[in-house]
């Protein structure tokens, strides 16, 4: 396993945001969090990355113990996250944000870097156009490609991608998972939450089913999208 | 009020202005200390005024302990070498005094989330503890043991007293702009005020470290999750505004060449008042405030006479804040963009 949660507790304040949840993310793979508002999916991120305190329960990162670790020294070990509500840097350019992404990164003058923006690019041609303008006049579309982009520059081991497909436009959707797909075939392991939950089961391994902070069901993406009682609550008219 | 003092000479007027801008460029030099801390914070760093104000006794007592405490009338190419030990002596002091400012009143209210208001009063509080402490340095000087001749360099008569350094800088007239004669003094204080400011901005916008506290500034969450180490960012932060005081703390004292503990007080209020009217948060608005109200000052004080100097320059911030309520630049050391 590459990550490991275990018997996760997280609190704030008096309410239980998480509780007791357990779970694992094998190298290689996708894993999906699928679950109803507040259910507990980007408070299981954030905890990932560091940015929650852990009330109770350990989590493993490539075998090591990362429970009380620092946000930024999980990102030097290899977790990125683009976060819920994008999280760009207003005040910075396409171009430093995207750099920003890639600040643990000690070769940030060489060619594999220049590829990897370049590869950012390509995914995202808008991005591109946009080089040199401040992110926080962008749409918030084009804000959501540079969270994702940005969160690729640091070419993570593990990516954590909290409802990457939010705001976009449907074209954009279907791109941003094959996006997902494809970086995963390229090496990167990936935790993905999503509302668009049929598209995300489609391309995950692995998918586990957050209600009120606790997994409810767990399975392959292919057994949970065929799963009654899944489809009635979470894929709706989806299907 | 007499507007004819001002403005019914143009010499005169420049004599004011440019003598305004001299004491404007030491303002500046003590806001960036502030607007640093909030940019990155959002917080008021109340205790920077004695950061600077021990930067000025550092200075002080590096004349005492290198030339002694005999009076002495000095020029200011025979005062450099002492001066540069002294710039090194304030810039360590006022740094390490941010430094423990940072780690024991702000760090450990952060690390338990505890409500800006709280930290502030924090501040405040290490700011009249860090004061009076200075106004006790002659128990001190007891307590460690020092022999009533080097007590008394460290805290002559009495230590709440004016504390003046003992050599004292002739300033050398250069040349004329208007009726203001600028010396030496004045040219040094006003170039090694620009300088620092500069490198500073450099620093903030070109290197990597830099990009990190800016970054830290706009969204402290989002910069942790690109690896910026947000406790090592807000150390430095408190760390150059320290070193920055430092350097003014020893323009000041080449330019006024006295000191007390509660020298930091006024100063400190001035150049938050500088920070806040060039936009808080912001590093040049925090060099267009500081040289603003200095010469605001001076202006207010050929009007309408010295005593109203600080009348008028404060009934200008709030006219000013009225208009422009983010500041003449604007906000945000993050936002701020070359
Ligand atoms: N900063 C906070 N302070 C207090 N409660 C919070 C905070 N953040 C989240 N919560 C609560 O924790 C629970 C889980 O929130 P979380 O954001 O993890 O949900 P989510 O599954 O990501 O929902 P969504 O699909 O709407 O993004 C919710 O009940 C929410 O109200
Ligand atoms: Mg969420």
């Amino acid at each position: 396993m590459l990550l490991e949660v275990d018997g996760l507790c997280v609190n704030y304040g008096h309410i239980e945001a998480i509780r007791d949840i357990s779970f694992g993310v094998e190298e290689g793979t996708v894993t999906s969090l699928i679950g109803a508002n507040g259910a507990g999916k980007s408070t299981t991120l954030k905890t990932i990355s560091g940015l929650r305190k852990v009330r109770a329960g350990t989590i493993t990162f490539d075998g090591k113990d990362i429970t009380h670790a620092r946000p930024f020294e999980r990102v030097l070990m290899g977790i990125s996250q683009s976060p819920e509500g994008r999280g760009c840097f207003p005040g910075m350019t396409v171009l430093e944000n995207l750099d920003m992404g890639a600040f643990v990164r000690k070769d940030r003058k060489s060619a594999a870097y220049r590829s990897d923006l370049d590869r950012v690019f390509d995914l995202f041609p808008r991005l591109k156009e946009r080089e040199r303008q401040a992110a926080g006049s962008m749409s918030g579309g084009e804000q959501q490609m540079l969270a994702i982009g940005r969160a690729l520059m640091a070419k993570p081991r593990l990516l954590l991608l909290d409802e990457p497909s939010m705001g976009l436009a449907p074209k954009l959707i279907q791109q941003i998972f094959t996006i997902v797909t494809e970086i995963n075939q390229q090496g990167t392991t990936v935790l993905l939450v999503e509302q668009n939950a049929a598209q995300a089961l489609k391309r995950s391994d692995n998918a586990h089913i957050l209600e009120t902070g606790e997994i409810v069901r767990s399975g392959t993406g292919h057994e949970l999208a065929g799963d009654d009682s899944v489809k009635a609550a979470y894929l709706g008219g989806d299907l | 009020m007499d507007l004819g003092a001002l403005f019914g000479n143009f010499n005169n007027f420049l004599d004011f202005t440019v003598g305004g801008l001299v004491i404007g460029a030491i303002y500046a030099l003590v806001a960036l200390g502030y607007t640093m801390v909030y940019g990155v914070l959002q917080l008021i760093n109340f205790a920077h005024s004695e950061v600077f104000m021990y930067g000025t006794f550092a200075v002080a007592w590096t004349f005492v302990l290198l030339h002694g405490t005999g009076d002495a009338s000095w020029s200011l190419g025979r005062a450099v070498p002492i001066l540069l030990v002294a710039l090194v002596a304030a810039m360590l002091m006022s740094a390490a005094i941010a430094l423990l400012v940072e780690r024991f009143a702000y760090r450990p209210l952060i690390n338990k989330n505890a409500p800006k208001l709280i930290a502030l009063i924090s501040a405040i509080g290490a700011s009249f503890a860090l004061a009076e402490a200075m106004g006790l340095r002659d128990r001190f000087a007891k307590w460690f043991g020092l022999d009533d001749n080097l007590a008394n360099y460290v805290a002559p008569n009495k230590a709440r007293d004016v504390y003046s350094n003992p050599v004292s800088i002739q300033p050398h007239g250069l040349f004329h702009i208007g009726g203001y004669s600028v010396t030496d003094v004045d040219l040094v204080v006003v170039v090694a005020a620009l300088v620092m400011m500069f490198a500073l901005d450099i620093f903030v916008r070109r290197t990597k470290f830099g990009r990190g506290i800016r970054a830290v500034a706009q969204d402290p969450e989002a910069a942790a999750l690109m690896g910026v180490n947000s406790t090592r960012v807000v150390q430095v932060t408190f760390l150059v505004g320290g070193l920055m005081a430092g350097a003014a703390a020893t323009l000041y004292m080449m330019k006024i060449g006295s000191t007390r503990q509660n020298a930091g007080f006024l100063l400190g209020v001035k150049a938050f008042t500088a920070a806040v009217m060039g936009g808080i948060g912001n590093l040049r608005g925090a060099l267009l405030g500081g040289l603003l109200l200095g010469v605001m000052e001076n202006w207010g004080s050929a009007v309408f006479g010295s005593e109203w100097k600080d009348v008028v320059a404060f009934v200008l911030l709030v006219l000013i804040l009225l208009v422009r309520p983010s500041g003449l630049l604007g906000e945000a050391l993050g936002k701020a963009r070359a």
